[in-house]
């Protein structure tokens, strides 16, 4: 089936590890990201997607400088998560479902153009608990992780992140089931530094330009070290939006959400690609 | 300098609950089996965050470890800022400060800004 439904969104751990604190800062704008949230998981569930493919970039909950893969794709039937203290990211440790045979068949297929690495164990993080404990809160939609490193440098360029999306994108289309994606990252943001809550509000407005017009040529053409002197080292986070981008595969995109929340460390952005209906 | 395993041990620490009651119950034995400086053992096991950060601490693992040791996360932004004062900039990585006016003055301006909207 063509793909269902494609997206991003914010993943920062403050959204839900320090909600009461954007709740004494600005408790309309925490209140309308929520809705963003549960808008967008309505919208996901209104395709009736049979899995959702969430590329995140995760935080060394898997994957660390001993062995780094470039791309990763999960291969299991369930999945744990969040490995976060509890206490840090007030989301409690569950289960998750996957789908082990599904994610064989989409691996597959990307291995035809991109040299994937697969993970019969995956831990979440935050880049991918704080997303679905909004988006879908019973965690009854099997999930297929997929990373790309965007926290040890070298990074993969963003011409691979982009061929990583188209990949997705292929391999969802050639499975009978409804594939739903969504990329997950920060766009401009310094965090876990001293200047955690720093945001680049006009970067990141011209990056989502870039992403909602899918001009693949603007989106690439940024240089990682260009974007950690604009947009920080937070900002090489943008290849998973950028991926989500390709596996739009020319759709237009809008941005449903985007405000900057200092205490959570990034501008907070829903958008989604207007794909035709399947 | 090993800053590679420092962070592999806090890796270790953040993903392995078994490596986690290790260090707590025998935390020298532990420290033994990474190649650490005297330095950085010794930034581990106070813990000193500041000096782990300017170390070059990979952020995504420091606030973890921070979160270990019981730091609420604004002792743990100060912490880094105080690190900073104490042992010059960072050293190595790409969490370096580059500076910034403060999550405050920061609310204070947008919200300023939305009021005018």
């Amino acid at each position: 089936m063509p793909l269902v439904y494609c997206g991003a969104c914010s993943h920062a751990p403050g959204i839900t590890g320090r909600a009461e604190r954007a709740e004494r800062a600005d408790t309309q704008t925490r209140q309308a990201l929520e809705s963003a949230f549960r808008r967008m998981g309505d919208d996901i569930r209104a395709t009736r997607p049979d899995a959702l493919v969430v590329i995140a970039a995760e935080h060394f909950a898997n994957f660390f400088m001993n062995n780094m893969p470039a791309f990763a794709i999960g291969m299991a039937d369930s999945y744990q998560g969040p490995i976060e203290d509890e206490a840090f990211l007030r989301i409690g440790r569950t289960t998750v479902p996957g789908n082990k045979a599904l994610s064989r068949r989409l691996i597959e297929n990307v291995m035809q153009t991109v040299d994937v690495a697969y993970a019969e164990e995956w831990q979440f993080d935050h880049g991918i608990s704080v997303p679905l404990h909004f988006l879908t809160p019973d965690y009854d939609l099997p999930i297929v992780p997929a990373n790309i490193n965007c926290q040890g440098p070298p990074l993969a360029p963003l011409a691979r992140a982009w061929a990583f999306g188209e990949a997705l994108r292929r391999a969802a289309d050639s499975v009978p089931e409804r594939i739903a994606l969504i990329g997950t990252g920060g766009l401009s943001h310094w965090p876990a530094t001293p200047d955690s809550g720093k945001i680049n509000q006009e970067w990141d407005r011209e990056f989502l330009r870039r992403w909602s017009a899918n001009d693949r040529e603007a989106l690439l053409s940024y240089s990682d070290a260009e974007t950690y002197r604009e947009a920080g080292q937070g900002g090489f986070e943008i290849r998973t939006f950028i991926a989500a981008a390709a596996a739009a595969k020319g759709a237009k995109g809008t941005v449903d959400f985007c405000e900057p929340v200092p205490i959570f460390a990034v501008s907070c952005t829903l958008g989604s690609f207007q794909l035709p209906v399947a | 300098m090993s800053l590679y395993q420092v962070q592999k041990l806090i890796y270790q620490l953040n993903r392995d609950p078994r490596t986690r009651q290790r260090y707590a119950e025998e935390r020298h034995a532990v420290l033994g089996e990474y190649d650490l400086t005297p330095e950085e053992v010794g930034a581990l096991e106070k813990p000193d965050i500041g000096l782990l950060y300017v170390l070059g601490v990979n952020g995504q693992l420091l606030m973890h470890f921070a979160a270990l040791h019981r730091i609420e996360w604004t002792d743990y932004l100060d912490r880094m800022r105080q690190g900073l004062k104490a042992y010059g900039p960072v050293r190595e990585g790409v969490y370096a400060a580059t500076g910034y006016e403060g999550i405050e003055a920061h609310d204070a301006r947008l919200k300023a800004e939305r009021e005018a909207r």
